[in-house]
């Protein structure tokens, strides 16, 4: 089991002939996942340098591919409009890697999404992977463990990258296993949060414990330790990053600002801690935290 | 992006606000006659820096005659500012702006901000103006009330209606605030802020028969960086003189880089690792001297650019480089910290921590090269501790 995505999830990619849509489809096929074609305006009928066919639209596409996931590499100026055309074209699940959209453009997107009944996740983030299934994204494959009938297993969500792949492999140095693990990214208005997804980890069978990383700017973990008080049973690790950030300054993610006195990670940590959830102090504490909850250490 | 007060307002202007006269100098020279174009009387004369705290400092004054604007504007224009939010060498002013003084009645708060956890914008109302909103909020919640921007629609006018109500105004009051509280809420959804404020509005007395008047008298205008690109004019109201000159000259090499008080520097990869890098340098007793996030795709350019942005801050006695490779090959990083060591040099302690794509290679490539003031580090832990010892 995993949640969102394995490996019967039909992916298409957004600018597959681009820069970083073309290097990342690669490693994307490399790890295994199903990618089925891409899309490009103005290049239908031709193929990626990967073999895959490449649609004017993302009609086309879903059409002949049958496609439900998009993994879009738009640059900020048409992200949105990409997205926008993924979900009216049925695509379920759209995960949005693009660093720079305006929040404003997120704003309008992520109504017309929930009007549509479609999934985001992004933008701005690392994407999602199911370990030995699924990589729809740009963290490197090769640091997860999958998981399976005899593994512990973690499931995480994360608000930045890096220190994402710093946790995961943390686990898989001491052979804790991810079901799956998504990175939700570092903008102020965004698909996926930690709610949704701690709600899909906790009926996820496979799933023992979760790591929640979060990072000062807004109230999403805040909201996430009252949602774990009275939802979710499983054993909770979280980090937050940015103790030592100044206020009223924007530390390279646009979400990560401390601004009106809110979003300190002093806020988030004690809410989190009031809920029980075990926080690590250190970002180099992880892994072990969820040794210890998961009986390994 | 910030703005001065003198480009939000006229950013109102051009949105249709009613904004008082005013004018603005770069030169007391200029007092005289900028006084008298606003008419004389009593007026107020205003520093144009971002920083906040200017009342206090002395830098918003009220004068009566022309030498009394020449007077302070050139005491102002001499002299840093130093207030509460500049640290103790204080800003410079370049531009002073000389508006006429009104007589208050009553003042308001007028705000939009980004509601996160809603993803919708919210015009915030208080009859509390003229101080910190932030301060009204902790104090007295109820007395802000809110109105959310529906997505699509807009803000509508019975939601206008509802604020203008909630502050209490009547007739053609609340006419003139629906007014200037539409021109907000347009400014703010086309050139993209993430703060659009007047504080205060203000109804000025009723004078010689003249019944009071609604007024913007303070604006402050922040934009979304990510949406710069679409407008070329607020792009040309920054002003580089207001900003770190390291942070500007990182940003032409991609690189995030944020000056902080401490001693030693970092650079690390991904913005969350950055910050989780300062912060267990704080837990192992150490004081980070920047967060610096050298991104995903960083070139050997790049990277040798950010050792030259942190070897150029003098506070610097130690540098912790953190990457754990994903999309950033640590071969690269190694190759720019080589490059750096024979091109800047070190002269102060280097602890390099690297893990992930290439770190065989980038290990050998710092191991052939036999840099003195380099040290490795075997995990994060391991990093902080030995460049906190190292300062």
């Amino acid at each position: 089991m995993a949640i969102l995505v394995d490996k019967t999830t039909k992916v298409i990619t957004h600018g597959i002939t681009g820069k970083a849509g073309s290097f990342h489809t690669k490693q994307c096929l490399e790890y295994g996942t199903q990618f089925v074609g891409g899309v490009v305006p103005g290049k239908g009928g031709t193929k990626s340098e990967h073999g895959l066919p490449v649609f004017n639209n993302a009609f086309d596409a879903v059409k002949a591919t049958g496609a439900t996931c998009s993994m879009i590499f738009v640059p900020p100026g048409g992200a949105v409009d990409a997205t926008m055309e993924a979900a009216a074209a049925g695509i379920k699940l759209i995960v949005l890697i693009t660093e720079g959209v305006p929040t404003m453009d997120m704003v309008r997107c992520k109504k017309y999404l929930n009007d549509a009944g479609v999934t985001l996740i992004g933008p701005n983030c690392p994407g999602i992977i199911t370990p030995g299934q699924a990589k729809i994204g740009i963290m490197p494959g090769y640091i997860h463990k999958p998981a399976n009938g005899t593994t512990k297993n973690i499931g995480l969500i994360s608000r930045s990258g890096t220190l994402t792949y710093e946790a995961v492999w943390q686990c898989t140095t001491r052979n804790i296993a991810q079901t799956t693990c998504v990175g939700i990214g570092g903008d102020p208005v965004k698909g996926l949060n930690f709610i949704e997804l701690l709600g899909m980890f906790e009926k996820d069978p496979q799933t023992h414990a979760i790591i929640m990383i979060g990072e000062i700017g807004g109230t999403d973990e805040e909201a996430a330790a009252d949602f774990i008080k009275k939802n979710v049973k499983k054993p909770v690790v979280s980090f937050i990053a940015g103790r030592t950030a100044p206020p009223g300054r924007r530390m390279g993610h646009a979400g990560a600002i401390i601004s009106g006195g809110q979003g300190t990670a002093e806020s988030k940590i004690a809410a989190l801690k009031s809920a029980g959830i075990h926080v690590a102090d250190s970002p180099a504490d992880i892994g072990a935290k969820v040794a210890t909850v998961l009986g390994m250490a | 992006m910030k703005v001065h007060e003198y480009q939000a307002r006229q950013l109102l202007q051009a949105a249709g606000a009613a904004v008082p006269r005013f004018e603005v100098i770069d030169s007391a020279d200029q007092a005289a006659s900028a006084y008298q174009k606003i008419g004389g009387g009593q007026v107020v004369v205003k520093a144009q820096v971002h920083a906040g705290g200017r009342g206090k400092a002395g830098y918003v004054v009220l004068c009566n005659n022309p030498k009394d604007v020449e007077e302070n504007s050139r005491r102002m224009l001499a002299n840093p500012m130093v207030s509460k939010q500049t640290g103790s060498q204080g800003v410079q002013v370049r531009k002073i702006l000389i508006a006429p003084a009104v007589e208050i009645d009553k003042e308001y708060y007028v705000g939009m901000v980004l509601d996160r956890a809603r993803s919708a914008p919210v015009v915030m109302v208080s009859k509390e103006g003229g101080v910190e909103i932030e301060e009204v909020a902790a104090k007295n919640p109820d007395a802000i009330i809110k109105e959310w921007m529906h997505p699509h629609l807009g803000l509508q006018d019975f939601q206008l209606r509802k604020l203008t109500n909630a502050l209490g105004l009547e007739g053609d009051h609340a006419k003139a605030a629906a007014k200037i509280m539409s021109a907000l809420a347009k400014i703010f959804i086309e050139k993209d802020c993430s703060l659009a404020e007047i504080n205060p509005l203000v109804l000025t007395k009723a004078a010689n028969g003249k019944p009071g008047e609604i007024l913007a008298i303070d604006a402050k205008f922040n934009f979304d960086d990510n949406a710069l690109f679409r407008h070329a004019d607020i792009q040309a109201m920054f002003d580089p003189t207001e900003e770190n000159p390291h942070e500007i000259r990182a940003q032409k090499f991609n690189l995030s880089y944020i000056a902080l008080d401490g001693n030693i520097g970092c650079l690390v990869n991904g913005a969350g690792l950055a910050m989780s890098t300062m912060d267990i340098i704080k837990l192992h007793g150490g004081e980070p001297a920047n967060f610096l996030d050298v991104g995903g795709s960083v070139t050997p350019e790049g990277a040798v650019e950010a050792f030259r942005i942190i070897l150029s801050d003098p506070k610097v006695k130690g540098i912790l480089v953190n990457i754990f490779g994903g999309i950033a090959k640590c071969d690269v990083i190694a190759e720019a910290l080589i490059h750096a060591a024979k091109e800047v040099g070190f002269k102060v302690p280097v602890v390099v921590r690297l893990e992930g794509t290439n770190v065989d290679r980038a290990r050998q490539l710092l191991a052939e090269a036999k840099i003195p003031q380099i040290t490795t580090a075997t995990d994060l832990t391991d990093a902080a501790k030995k460049v906190c010892a190292a300062v």
